[in-house]
């Protein structure tokens, strides 16, 4: 029903000001993947468990509604790789600039996860025999397998079932989810920049009511940052691939509270965002979802397959091999931003040679060339199972008219994407930044620990799910023999009266405009080419913003209050990114970063992790090993000593 | 201000991201409890559809659709420029979503 024009009576009782206190061992804040696997990786470990999402667990964040890959099952029974072997690929396809730590989790502990999904009524194998004979089923585990068929360490699953049973499965280890939360703030010992987190603040995104949290242990499972560069106020919901509410809350209240962060200077040109793009995965394309859609152009000539060499693919089933001599390859979301030779796989020639070469533009993905197995898995499973393809995709061309069997869909644009986007207008995708952890996914603040897009290099579901699983475990392990949490009275005084600013505030300045002009600035002084006068003037300008805008923020209501807290946390990380920025003193090719006046691209001596973090207040810059994860199998079994994964049971 | 009367100010929608199909929706506002951005109300008569107050932050996601125990009830609608094209092969006739 379409809103009526006058205002409404809220429909929600109206509790401002009036405050619930909580206490548990183990705190998670976000209700994503990584939140729903930390509260069942913690719950299962004994402790007493809180879960705080801001929207609604059973559906929430960016892998909420579907999933149609799970990268990186290195320990599956029929991956021909070792988790050593494929985290050594991905951080060397990286150029280094890599999370050893947890793609390790990811590799040794991802099919433990998914095995656990399926004792929850996840659905991870063709149990139906829909694909019995296809060359990339396992006939005896039904596991079907996605791009790299001979090294069968991607798996195609049935993602959309997950989120359902991973919400159940909280609340069946008496996991306390309370939704519609925005957490505000994590509260530290006597209210200290870098001491021990002892628990959070949040605001019920309804009701206003505050909340405070006590915990012994805290698991940040928030989103990566977003809407910096790009914001659409006419359809704010689709300004960034992933949800509104995805919009790096973690990442800012982190930083409020001291955590260090790396990477956070890496941004890659826009590669997806309602305003100039069609809904992900819903145009003809080869990649991720779409792997190996067969092609034509406009005159129905099909378009050529090559492999890394250059050597044009005769059949389908080449474009699901390593090229000759290739050990693997890595696609789909764990695709190297920057083509790495030893890890490149097959792909159509490029769009210019195409084009010089005599093909038409534009061009179209032709499932009917494909053989049936193969177009199911692409057109029905893939698309039906990933991110929201399910209904906008699948149902809606479905409905009307569009028969994979006979019908050629319009390709928009290269690669994955169906758009182009100017160098500034820029987005935290492929392996962006994040906080910096130890091997028990710690941050460097005691008592608190991160997990999924929290971390930096973080990558998409499996990756999620692994390290939400393993952090909270770990924060389990802390909270049954840390002390007591003491909440510092003070701290959460502040809190309240900064958080609820923007509901006290009759009139004031709209959380659209302030976000707008966020990324104005992010699009002028931190776009593609960086230097120190622009970026130290960005950060007078988001300053400028803060006092000018920021400061009088206004919302008439709970819900207006929510996306006003959240454009305060944008502005927050905008400053984060900027420091980060102004940090590294040199070009880095695989953090798509360039400074005008540091143009030498990777001297050896930044080869390394560069840090920021606030003491006092002032961000503080340090520096990391470029491998300070050290051994990957030694450290992680002398951090998981008594760990037994369903793999391996 | 907890004493004060506060008020939802429904958005000028830049698009209609869901319809409702009146006869068949029964009101039961299961798709308000699984949207997580939030957008829907209930209504305030009983056993009407819920009031889409913020159709702008809508993520096009279908959760709302795929939980709705009454089939038909609620339509996901595509923005009218993601009319996406697709040809047929053997006829070259074009299609728009």
């Amino acid at each position: 029903m379409a809103a009526p024009s006058n205002p409404l009576e809220w429909p929600y009782p109206v509790e401002w000001d009036e405050t619930s206190s909580v206490a548990t061992d183990v705190l998670v804040l976000g209700g994503g993947i990584a939140g729903c696997w930390a509260a069942i990786g913690a719950a299962k470990r004994g402790a007493k468990v809180v879960l705080v999402e801001k929207g609604a667990t059973i559906t929430s964040g960016a892998g909420g509604s579907g999933c149609d890959h799970w990268e990186s099952a290195a320990t599956n029974p029929c991956s021909r790789v070792s988790p050593e072997e494929l985290t050594e690929a991905l951080i060397d396809g990286h150029g280094g600039y890599c999370n050893g730590i947890s793609h390790y989790i990811e590799c040794r502990e991802g099919y433990d996860r998914l095995l656990d999904l399926e004792t929850m009524g996840g659905k991870i194998r063709d149990t139906e025999d829909e694909f019995q004979g296809a060359e990339f089923r396992d006939e005896d585990s039904k596991l079907l397998f996605a791009y790299d068929y001979e090294n069968r360490f991607t798996l195609r699953v049935w993602g959309s079932t997950f989120k359902a049973a991973l919400y159940n499965e909280c609340r069946n280890l008496g996991v306390k989810v309370f939704d519609r939360l925005m957490a505000t703030s994590l509260l530290s010992l006597g209210g200290q920049q870098g001491a021990r987190v002892t628990g959070a603040t949040a605001v019920h995104t309804r009701t206003g009511r505050f909340f405070v949290f006590a915990a012994k242990a805290t698991v940040l499972c928030m989103s990566r940052p977003a809407r910096l560069w790009l914001f659409s106020p006419g359809m704010p919901g689709v300004s960034e691939f992933r949800p509104p509410q995805c919009n790096g809350d973690g990442h800012a209240m982190g930083w409020r509270a001291g955590v260090e962060f790396t990477m956070m200077e890496k941004s890659v040109r826009a590669e997806w965002s309602g305003d100039r793009s069609f809904p992900p995965y819903g145009t003809g394309n080869t990649h991720n979802t779409w792997y190996a859609c067969s092609m034509v152009d406009s005159t129905g000539r099909e378009i050529p397959w090559a492999d890394r060499d250059g050597n044009i693919l005769i059949d389908v089933s080449q474009r699901y091999r390593p090229a000759q001599g290739q050990r693997l390859f890595l696609k789909g979301g764990c695709e190297p931003d920057v083509p790495t030779y030893e890890f490149q796989g097959p792909d159509i020639l490029p769009v210019e040679e195409l084009l010089q070469q005599g093909y038409k533009l534009p061009f179209y993905a032709d499932l009917s060339a494909m053989s049936e197995l193969e177009r199911k898995a692409i057109w029905g499973l893939m698309v039906g199972e990933e991110g929201k393809t399910k209904i906008p995709i699948l149902e809606n061309y479905t409905r009307a008219g569009f028969d994979p069997d006979r019908d050629l869909l319009q390709s928009y644009g290269e690669g994955w994407q169906s758009g182009a986007f100017p160098p500034q207008e820029r987005q935290l995708f492929g392996f962006p930044g994040g906080m910096v952890n130890d091997w028990t996914l710690r941050t460097n603040v005691t008592g608190l620990y991160a997990a999924g897009d929290q971390l930096f290099a973080s990558n998409c579901h499996g990756h999620a799910a692994a390290t939400g699983h393993y952090a909270g475990r770990h924060a389990a392990d802390y909270a049954a023999s840390a002390p007591e949490p003491a909440t510092d009275q003070d701290q959460v005084d502040h809190e309240k009266t900064r958080a609820y600013a923007p509901a006290m505030r009759t009139s004031g300045t709209s959380w659209k405009q302030v976000n707008a002009s966020i990324a104005r600035i992010m699009q002028h002084y931190c776009g593609a080419t960086k230097s120190e006068e622009l970026l130290t003037t960005g950060l007078d300008a988001l300053r400028d913003a803060k006092d000018g805008e920021a400061d009088v923020l206004s919302a008439r209501n709970p819900h207006e209050l929510l996306r006003s807290l959240e454009v305060l946390n944008i502005l927050t990380n905008a400053e984060l990114v900027m420091h980060a920025c102004l940090a590294r003193r040199a070009s880095a090719r695989h953090l798509h970063f360039m400074r005008s006046d540091y143009p030498e691209v990777d001297p050896p001596e930044w080869y390394k992790f560069v840090t920021v973090r606030l003491e006092n207040e002032a961000a503080v810059e340090g520096e990391l090993a470029i491998d300070y994860f050290g051994s990957l199998k030694e450290n992680y079994e002398a951090s998981n000593g008594d760990y037994v994964g369903a793999a391996s049971k | 201000m907890t004493d004060e009367l506060i008020y939802a100010f429904p958005e000028p929608a830049a698009a209609e991201p869901l319809t409702f199909d009146q006869e068949i929706c029964i009101g039961c506002n299961t798709c308000v409890d699984v949207c997580q951005a939030d957008i829907m109300v209930p209504h305030p008569e009983y056993g009407m559809p819920p009031i889409v107050l913020y159709p702008g932050e809508c993520w096009y996601d279908g959760s709302c659709v795929r939980v709705c125990p009454e089939p038909g009830a609620i339509s996901l609608n595509s923005l009218s420029m993601n009319r996406v094209h697709w040809k047929r092969k053997d006829t070259g006739e074009d299609f728009f979503l």
